[in-house]
């Protein structure tokens, strides 16, 4: 578990972004220490995934900053003005972030492997036979080392969802996003996906997530964000969130897990 | 053989068939590739392009999808030689069909793009693939297998629209046949015979095309 002195590695300030009229964001700031795991969570329409998907720029956020060591994601100011970087340069640094989505979206003319392998060799430029290694190590590890030459329509969601989690983590990425991951699955199908989650975490591997397992994320998770009405309304250790949450909303929304929590004492 | 008979009308001028038949086949193989090559360019261009690059490439798609190709055809030789540009009628109707095949097939590819889900892009985004790289590894392999069918209409199409460069005096299969029936007067059997090869032709080309789209079937969500 990382402490509050593992270094700051994602810094978020201020951040806005709207759909037309509707700010979906309304400043939001967050930081993630080296090594921690940080979960999201809220109602839907809270900004969860919007904000997730701002940190790697698959959408544009207006007003704030987002960095990460430090470095701005997808802008530079010159001149008190604000510049999008070059496509070259915000592949460079989406590289350096991996995520993994809610419809797994695994390319599905490629088998798990080359699934994998396939930011290894574009991307990190790494030699073929390099990649393949890592791809096989990852896929193990994952728990899929006999289903590497399947394509993603012969596994099943669980499966899918690992292979997607195998190809972002053998980037070798500074911090991993999941977007909501198990909530396509059966519910038979969660628990394989949340173990590797799990033996990520322990293996200190920098996590966001957005998430609406709330035992695994009072299990895992080292930071608690409650997001509402594009706000961040609480913030601390899932004990702290849990078991005192400062707002009628928050005890309102955790009132929808109040079983599943007890149960996890 | 008796002199007359079908048969023996077409061995006499076999030469000149297996020419025109040569002749179909270039000009259809030609065109297939420039117009794909081409209309793949204009479509990528008409999904991602600059807006006005895109209302460049949307009134050209337009207009050539709104005039009949004769007329184009006529244009590419007699049009064109008026502005004192010489160009042999093969290549004048190449051209001609490879302008109209080109739009088709830009619009085609344009629609196969904006049907794959939003999330194999991102995908692609989020593992550090930049623009290009998404569309040699994933975007255009994707497209071009929901594109196949309506990819292998079009080439059809164009082995049926060579037959219109008979016009300018290309002397393609169908001018061939008919040059042997200004011989033989045996219209019924030539014609037949014409249109027996043809149908052929573009028989292979659908059976090539659902072999490809059975060999890539697991290009699927």
């Amino acid at each position: 578990m990382a402490t509050s002195k593992a270094a700051l590695l994602l810094q978020a300030r201020g951040v806005t972004k709207s759909f037309g009229d509707l700010e979906i964001l309304k400043g939001i700031d967050l930081d993630v220490r080296q090594g921690q795991v940080v979960a999201l969570i809220g109602a839907s329409g809270s900004g969860k995934t919007t904000f997730l998907r701002c940190i790697n720029l698959l959408e544009e956020y207006e007003r704030g900053e987002i960095r990460l060591d430090g470095e701005q994601i997808g802008y530079r100011v010159e001149s008190r003005e604000r510049r999008r970087l070059s496509e070259a340069q915000v592949s460079a640094q989406r590289a350096r972030i991996g995520m993994v989505f809610q419809s797994f979206n695994l390319f599905p003319h490629m088998s798990a492997e080359q699934n994998v392998m396939l930011g290894l060799t574009k991307v990190r430029g790494k030699p073929k036979v390099e990649a393949q290694e890592i791809a096989r190590h990852w896929l193990d590890r994952v728990g899929l080392a006999d289903r590497r030459d399947h394509y993603p329509y012969q596994l099943s969601g669980g499966q899918q969802q690992r292979v997607a989690i195998a190809r972002a983590v053998a980037m070798e990425p500074r911090l991993l996003l999941f977007d909501e991951v198990t909530s396509a699955l059966d519910p038979e199908l969660v628990a394989e996906v949340l173990a590797v989650m799990q033996d990520l975490a322990r293996s200190g591997m920098t996590m966001l997530l957005v998430s609406h397992e709330m035992l695994f994320v009072r299990q895992v998770a080292d930071h608690v964000v409650f997001m509402d009405g594009g706000v961040v309304a609480q913030a601390g250790a899932p004990a702290e969130v849990f078991e005192r949450p400062a707002t009628p909303r928050l005890r309102q929304f955790l009132g929808r897990f109040h079983g599943i929590l007890t149960g996890a004492g | 053989m008796e002199r007359g008979t079908f048969l023996y009308e077409v061995w006499v001028a076999r030469w000149s068939l297996l020419s025109g038949f040569g002749i179909t086949l270039s000009a259809s193989v030609l065109t297939i590739a420039i117009a794909t090559l081409l209309g793949l360019i204009l479509g990528i261009g008409l999904t991602y392009g600059w807006r006005p690059l895109r209302w460049l490439i949307r009134i050209y798609v337009d207009a050539l999808r709104g005039i009949p190709v004769l007329v184009l055809i006529l244009f590419a030789y007699y049009g064109l030689a008026l502005f004192k540009i010489n160009v042999p009628p093969f290549w004048a109707g190449v051209i001609a069909l490879a302008a109209f095949s080109i739009a088709h097939i830009a619009e085609t590819i344009r629609g196969g793009i904006e049907s794959l889900p939003q999330g194999q892009t991102e995908a692609a985004k989020a593992i550090g693939l930049q623009f290009h790289q998404r569309l040699a590894y994933v975007i255009i392999p994707l497209a071009t297998r929901r594109v196949l069918p309506p990819w292998m209409n079009t080439c059809a199409e164009i082995v049926k629209n060579t037959t219109l460069l008979s016009i300018i005096g290309v002397v393609e299969f169908l001018l061939s046949n008919q040059q042997a029936i200004a011989r033989n007067y045996l219209v019924l059997q030539f014609y037949l015979f014409a249109a027996v090869v043809y149908l052929l032709i573009n028989f292979t080309i659908s059976q090539l095309g659902a072999k490809l789209e059975r060999r890539y079937a697991h290009f699927r969500y």
